[in-house]
């Protein structure tokens, strides 16, 4: 990743012009062609420097239901309780934590109501109790991080 | 309300956007849409917050930020509306929420996601964080991931599959 790599990734966090020639504009503003935008922005989604660039769908926003939940593994179920939770396809991410609730797990789900037989079912599957935390309030979300 | 036209349309960037000069022409020849139509409708999701935005989500890995902590703070319910706030406004949390606390085990009502590409620059900013707080904060603790165990987009659902979650 060079200096003018690290100058399009931040640009491009900020946003993106809804225009005819989108790629143009913004090329035009970072003094650089319209192709060579477009083939330095491949390569950084071909090589996993940015893992995705287009639009970004806010869940909640279109009827989904999101929750943050965690559960407390035992060490000698560590395995077999990921392989269990990572199995429902509500499960969008799974982290291991350094703390007693030592697996954290994103749900997104089409409808509130699924949330609750989600975690339900996991709790059965698993005999552990799930810590569902879906957030009270966000204050901030601003996913961009200085390359 | 979505109609069936936004629904493809969404269906149609779920891969993110076209690299082609003119991306939303693009995706609207496929869908018989004119690219002034496409346009129109991204602009109004941006409007209506079904769009958060529209641009570059890099892998924090390979911007060199491995050091990720969900920070968690236990602060009075009175004052979370207003900390929360002032704790989500500074420029390296990027996400910050009110969560439940699940008492006596988990006090902790206030989350802030913090990034850094060492130890003591998150240290630093976890830090800022706690004299922001000051006598508000009745305890705090930072979990790190140590692995991720599954990342993917929104499998459960056809319409909305991929659509990025909004937590880390």
């Amino acid at each position: 990743m060079n200096e003018l790599d690290k100058l399009i990734i931040n640009t491009l966090q900020d946003g993106f012009p809804i225009c005819d020639a989108p790629y143009r504009q913004v090329a035009e503003q970072l003094g650089l062609s319209e192709q060579e935008l477009l083939n330095r922005l491949k390569a950084l989604l071909d090589n996993g420097t940015l893992t995705r660039f287009g639009p970004l769908y806010n869940a909640e926003q279109m009827g989904g239901a999101l929750t943050l939940a965690a559960v407390k593994a035992p060490k000698e179920r560590y395995d077999e309780i990921t392989d269990i939770i990572n199995a429902f396809p509500e499960v969008a991410h799974n982290y291991a934590r350094n703390h007693e609730l030592n697996m954290w797990f994103v749900l997104a789900t089409e409808t509130p109501g699924q949330i609750q037989q989600t975690i339900s079912a996991i709790e059965q599957q698993t005999g552990l109790t799930v810590y569902n935390m879906p957030k009270n309030k966000e204050y901030f979300v601003n996913l961009k991080l200085e390359a | 309300m979505l109609d069936d036209i936004d629904r493809q349309i969404i269906q149609a960037t779920q891969t993110g956007l076209p690299l082609t000069p003119q991306p939303y022409q693009t995706i609207a020849e496929p869908l018989g849409l004119t690219a002034n139509e496409v346009m129109a409708r991204l602009t109004a999701m941006q409007n209506d917050g079904i769009i958060r935005r529209i641009g570059a989500v890099p892998n924090h890995y390979k911007l060199g930020y491995r050091f990720n902590g969900m920070t968690v703070w236990n602060i009075p319910d009175e004052f979370i509306d207003e900390l929360g706030q002032k704790v989500g406004q500074l420029d390296f949390v990027s996400h910050c929420y009110h969560r439940p606390r699940h008492p006596p085990e988990w006090l902790y009502n206030l989350f802030a996601m913090v990034h850094g590409k060492s130890q003591q620059a998150v240290d630093a900013q976890i830090q800022q964080i706690a004299e922001l707080l000051g006598d508000y904060n009745l305890g705090c603790d930072v979990l790190y991931s140590s692995k991720i165990l599954k990342k993917t987009g929104f499998q459960s659902s056809k319409k909305f599959k991929d659509c990025r979650p909004v937590t880390d």
